[in-house]
């Protein structure tokens, strides 16, 4: 019998809900000092593109009114470096391990996602297709719905692992993107990813962040992304990985009564190492306390309220 | 081992113009910390301000499980530490990063110190006297009344070099003009301050082909070596590449930096 925080999310079963959201954990090890891995239902890694990166020239983080940008320019060492050097450190750590892949053409995507498969210990990928796309003068793959779904489809041919879509809200229907991109293939889709924005610095007169353009998180955001959740839940019938702001049970648990089967803990990591393991207890107490005896009869109990029958 | 800790304020007081000298009890971190490293500092038990700052050591207190934190009011966040009252409670994360180098003894060693940047060397220049050390501090800011603590260093046995900007006291100049000014050279430097004076200070010394450790400041995210944002250039090989302040610095060779 799966305990009352276990999930099924696809082919996939965790412990709890708790999946700690790519970019703002490391390769993991980073927060082994302060988290269990038995305490996080998953960890998604910093992503890898198919060559090493430098990034973007500092400064790369700016503080937000309740949140941050960052204009980390996917910095990484590349997915052979991580092949090699820090998979093989992970294995010894008893929790589901997501590679996050992001690719500059359709074919990159293709070729990370095969490279992987043939890798042990890779619980699932996860796609950024928040990344521009080069052949198409920059733009991000997951702000088109075509180019979306292509990238999709690439690495859906490249492997048999789950597959799990980051969609990113900087475009015009968001619902729309999912549902091309769980028909190119996606077992899953997880949003938001960061919001376009921008900071002045008033002293200079200038862009505060090195690269001009950030991607905005944090308890800011989180409205935005429980509505994209919102919307997402009635489009799709995959699991979704609702993230956006989260920083204590209560906001996890608004993000699965929207249609969040797991969410993602992003930002808050930064500011409490153990944000992920605490929010995994307060929403283990939250269904004790409850009697709720499994997690899934609430995904998406909201759209079942009452007043919400011949909502137009 | 970094610690998270929730840990009283026993003691606030202003020490300079919006610079504030803040005494917590932080048992396992004072006995952790070593000079250079710092701590990751939440300012708010709310979401806004949302992340940590993060402040040097300036002192520690092993007997009685004391850090001291020394800083400038700069924007929202410090403002709000400032206001810390005694008995309330500080959320802090470390000690993080590596340290200032200490040499077997005994040197000749200086320290530079330009305005707030003077913060982590008392720690230090404590440490490096306790190890047999000759010590020599210049300590650089606008005005007399910026030279923080200066009180504090006068009691340390070393030699103490004031230099300010408008020549209210010590020489009129920067640290950097005081280090130049130097009779005799030193076996090794360190120092902290604003990335301006620690560029012109890397000059100096590349001149005179001394080893240095300069503390490094960025903009900083997470403090623990995961978000990368907190990235300065280093040099490797025959390039160079993005290292992370919180986790290869704060404390890093002068000589590999590269000063933009």
């Amino acid at each position: 019998m799966m305990a009352a925080t276990a999930v099924r999310l696809g082919p996939l079963v965790l412990r709890n809900p708790v999946i700690a959201a790519s970019g703002t954990f490391g390769f993991l090890l980073e927060y082994m000092p302060y988290v269990d891995p038995q305490e996080l239902g998953a960890v998604v890694l910093k992503t890898v593109t198919l060559e090493p990166r430098t990034g973007n020239p500092p400064p790369r983080i700016a503080e937000t009114p309740a949140g941050l940008l960052n204009a980390v320019g996917l910095q990484n060492p590349g997915v052979d470096a991580l092949i090699e050097h820090v998979l093989p450190l992970l294995r010894e750590y008893s929790v589901p391990v997501i590679v996050s892949i992001a690719g500059f053409t359709v074919e990159e995507f293709y070729i990370l996602a095969a490279r992987l498969s043939a890798v042990p210990g890779i619980a699932a990928l996860e796609l950024n297709i928040s990344c521009p796309n080069v052949e198409a003068g920059g733009t991000a793959f997951g702000v088109d719905p075509d180019m979306a779904a292509a990238a999709v489809a690439a690495a859906r041919r490249g492997t048999a692992l789950p597959l799990i879509a980051k969609l990113t809200p900087n475009t015009a229907d968001i619902a729309a993107v999912a549902r091309r991109v769980v028909k190119a293939g996606a077992d899953v889709v997880a949003l938001i990813n960061t919001l376009k924005g921008m900071a002045i610095d008033l002293v200079h007169r200038r862009p505060l962040l090195g690269n001009v353009f950030g991607g905005l998180s944090g308890p800011a955001i989180k409205p935005v992304a429980l509505r994209a959740v919102w919307e997402v839940y009635e489009a799709v019938d995959v699991p979704i990985i609702g993230m956006g702001g989260i920083t204590t049970w209560q906001d996890a648990v608004e993000f699965i009564l929207a249609g969040a089967t797991a969410v993602g803990v992003g930002s808050a990591n930064l500011v409490n190492p153990r944000a992920t393991a605490e929010i995994a207890a307060g929403i283990s107490r939250y269904l004790a306390e409850n009697h709720v005896e499994d997690l899934s009869t609430l995904v998406g109990a909201a759209h079942r309220w009452e007043g919400n029958r011949g909502r137009a | 081992m970094p610690y998270i800790a929730d840990a009283p304020v026993l003691s606030r007081r202003e020490v300079g113009p919006g610079c504030f000298l803040v005494e917590l009890e932080a048992p396992a971190v004072a006995q952790d910390a070593v000079p250079g490293q710092f701590v990751h500092v939440r300012v708010s038990t709310t979401l806004d301000p949302f992340l940590r700052r993060p402040l040097s050591i300036h002192r520690v207190d092993t007997r009685r499980g004391t850090i001291s934190l020394l800083f400038q009011v700069v924007g929202r966040g410090t403002a709000l530490l400032a206001g810390m009252r005694p008995g309330e409670r500080l959320n802090i994360l470390g000690p993080l990063g590596r340290g200032f180098t200490v040499l077997p003894p005994s040197r000749d060693l200086v320290l530079v110190a330009g305005g707030i940047g003077v913060a982590p060397l008392f720690f230090l220049a404590e440490r490096l006297l306790g190890a047999g050390h000759r010590v020599t501090l210049l300590h650089g800011a606008r005005t007399q009344a910026y030279l923080l603590l200066a009180d504090e260093f006068a009691t340390l046995p070393l030699t103490y070099l004031q230099a300010t900007d408008d020549g209210s006291t010590g020489i009129r100049g920067t640290a950097v003009d005081a280090f130049a000014g130097l009779e005799r050279r030193p076996d090794f430097v360190y120092a902290a301050g604003p990335m301006p004076m620690l560029a012109a200070l890397a000059a100096a010394v590349r001149a005179v082909r001394l080893g240095a450790e300069f503390s490094l400041e960025e903009r900083m995210g997470c403090g623990v070596g995961a978000c990368m944002c907190c990235s300065f250039k280093s040099r490797e090989g025959e390039g160079w590449a993005y290292r992370r302040v919180c986790v290869e610095g704060p404390v890093y060779p002068a000589e590999k930096v590269v000063w933009e």
